[in-house]
């Protein structure tokens, strides 16, 4: 049942990736700038010029230019950058490992601490304890990235010198991004967590599960956690997306190669291949997010299901 | 078999129930009737010891089952007995079960915890007790999803989980309500067959007086929080004595053909915060006098029954 529902998805996914696909391709036209101007040194002729657009294939028809470019996608071939002077794959995967560990790693942070902050926090009624995990997810879910990574840099490098500035050599340099970006990750699955447990707990049939004589620390990890992970799966599955993309600004701040890094380079220069292929597979990254949420929640819910299959 | 004395719960501040006693023994079925707010689902939470669940407290009074005080037992305790010789029917089946859960692995839960069997032993144990409540197929519905199953069935299901450990007393709070009125009348019969067959002692939390005239042997009357009647159920049908029990029955359709129409009470429960001085029942009572709102009655004892109303003698001499 759970694997007809996966392939369901799946082939849902098929016209989605279509969509995004053209808004991808046609979002760099859409863009200011030129990256044939980028190229051109000072005093180079209109036939210099013309030349290098032929050699790009930028003055054929949009439409043509769609189906050469997402030929090659489905080849495997990127096609080559056209400032950087070197094929798009190698960028893409020099970039990768490095969003991948810094993203993967925040991801684990956030939702370990994030989902036992949010349990302690629903269980332990506590006045000074509550207000106190209240403030934290309230500033955890509000203070910009860059700006507590630079908060970050001051204290822990700066003055203390625990860790380097910036950079990506070792792990030490891995601590203070994935605190930057782990921070408000922990603070939103705290309060989804700690919000969804509250309401499981409020349900009718718990007081039938007191009722059976069970404890209430087996009511809580047998029948309200599965409850609460509901929503939380499907917010964490919401930022498996966030691996690779949501490190844009910190990976600018820390100065650490990455998707990040390689996409805002790229877009600087309106280096047309390496935009697409980092949009692209930022694109499918959330994708691949999504459907792990709706696989994740119809594997813990039989009502969905049922309802979907 | 659970005798009730003078029950007190308050939630902070507030007093929603106090001065409620009853008793209920083995084979018998005791009827705990009144609005929405009167207290009836509170006096159930305090007899399973679960009001700190809601985060209220027992105030005063004893809850006694088979001669210990309830109220004074330590919670771990308490958890045998709860599922185990004390057993309760919730009252909407549709939100009672774990929808995350298959049915057969919640029944079994209780056979393992208080009858000590293993997994094996404990879903023979339930489709035993599936089959005994005229469930068709035991061992396909252990395999369902609560959403799979319709109200009445759910229902039953909640009743085996009460029954699987073969408790000395039920307390069904408004185990109908929710439920089509065919599968209403099923339910009622069902637990009046297992009252009689097993010997349990049944505690029927209902606002319906109809119900309580086909099962109960004994009625207590919830007003606002504290009992105003209580007595034989003939003796509180032939000749209610309270002005609001009166008005509960005349609230009973009776037959196709009805000359007069049917009688509702006027105004509702106060809440808690609202209690009235002296009778709860004196802003909605058509015999008030001066008295009520001031002192509270006291219960005035005729036989095998008691009303807590300043003119009993005078509403017993004209019933309604």
């Amino acid at each position: 049942m759970i694997l007809r529902y996966t392939f369901q998805r799946l082939l849902m996914l098929i016209p989605v990736s279509f969509s995004i696909s053209v808004v991808i391709f046609m979002i760099v036209y859409l863009l200011p700038g030129d990256p044939i101007d980028n190229l051109l040194r000072v005093g180079s002729s209109a036939e210099d010029r013309a030349e290098l657009v032929a050699r790009y294939g930028l003055d054929r028809s949009l439409f043509v230019q769609y189906f050469v470019w997402i030929g090659n996608m489905f080849r495997g071939e990127f096609g080559d950058a056209i400032v950087l002077r070197r094929p798009v794959a190698d960028l893409v995967a020099q970039n990768l490992p490095y969003s991948l560990t810094l993203g993967g790693l925040a991801f684990l942070f956030s939702s370990t601490v994030g989902m036992a902050l949010g349990t302690i926090s629903a269980i332990v009624r506590q006045p000074v304890l509550d207000r106190l995990m209240r403030g934290f997810i309230l500033l955890g879910s509000t203070v910009p990235g860059f700006w507590l990574a630079l908060l970050l840099i001051l204290f822990f490098s700066v003055n203390l010198g625990w860790f380097p500035v910036s950079g990506a050599g070792g792990w030490q340099a891995l601590v203070l991004p994935v605190l930057t970006i782990g921070f408000g990750g922990v603070a939103l699955v705290a309060r989804v967590t700690r919000v969804a447990l509250l309401d499981a707990q409020r349900e009718d049939f718990v007081t039938l599960l007191h009722a059976k004589g069970l404890s209430s620390g087996t009511i809580l990890f047998r029948h309200l956690m599965p409850h609460a992970l509901l929503p939380v799966v499907t917010i964490l599955a919401l930022r498996i997306g966030w691996i690779l993309g949501g490190a844009v600004t910190v990976e600018f701040v820390f100065g650490r190669p990455g998707l990040g890094s390689l996409l805002i380079r790229a877009l600087g220069q309106r280096d047309y291949p390496v935009v697409q292929a980092c949009l692209l597979m930022l694109a499918l990254a959330v994708m691949l997010g999504t459907l792990i949420g709706d696989v994740a929640q119809a594997a813990m819910d039989p009502r969905i299901r049922e309802k979907k299959s | 078999m659970l005798s009730v004395r003078d029950l007190g719960v308050a939630f902070g501040m507030v007093q929603p129930l106090s001065g409620v006693s009853f008793s209920v023994g083995k084979g018998e079925t005791l009827g705990i009737v009144g609005e929405s707010g009167s207290g009836k689902s509170l006096t159930a939470m305090s007899v399973m010891g679960l009001l700190p669940l809601s985060g209220g407290r027992i105030t005063g009074g004893t809850v006694e089952f088979d001669g210990q005080d309830l109220t004074k037992l330590p919670e771990r305790a308490y958890r045998k007995l709860r599922g185990g010789r004390i057993g309760l029917i919730t009252q909407n089946p549709m939100t009672s079960l774990d929808p995350l859960k298959k049915i057969g692995p919640q029944v079994d839960d209780v056979a393992k915890l208080h009858l000590g069997l293993d997994a094996a032993a404990a879903r023979a144990r339930t489709e035993e007790i599936l089959g005994t409540l005229r469930i068709p197929e035991p061992a396909l519905i252990c395999d369902r999803y609560p959403h799979q199953m319709s109200g009445g069935m759910k229902q039953r299901i909640v009743i085996a989980m009460a029954l699987t450990a073969d408790p000395d007393v039920l307390i069904a709070d408004e185990p109908t309500t929710a439920l089509d009125v065919t599968v209403q009348a099923q339910i009622i019969r069902l637990l009046d067959d297992l009252v009689k067959d097993r010997d349990l002692a049944l505690v029927l939390i209902t606002h319906d007086m109809s119900v309580v005239a086909q099962t109960c042997d004994k009625v207590v009357v919830m007003y606002a929080g504290r009992a105003v009647e209580h007595g034989p159920v003939e003796a509180i049908f032939d000749h209610p004595r309270h002005p609001y029990t009166q008005a509960l029955i005349g609230c009973i359709p009776r037959g196709l053909v009805e000359a007069k129409r049917l009688t509702g009470i006027e105004g509702t429960v106060p809440t808690v915060v609202n209690y009235p001085d002296g009778c709860p029942f004196h802003p909605r009572c058509p015999r008030a006098q001066a008295v009520c709102a001031t002192e509270p009655p006291a219960f005035s004892v005729a036989g095998d029954s008691a009303a807590a109303c300043h003119f009993a003698e005078v509403a017993h001499a004209e019933p309604a």
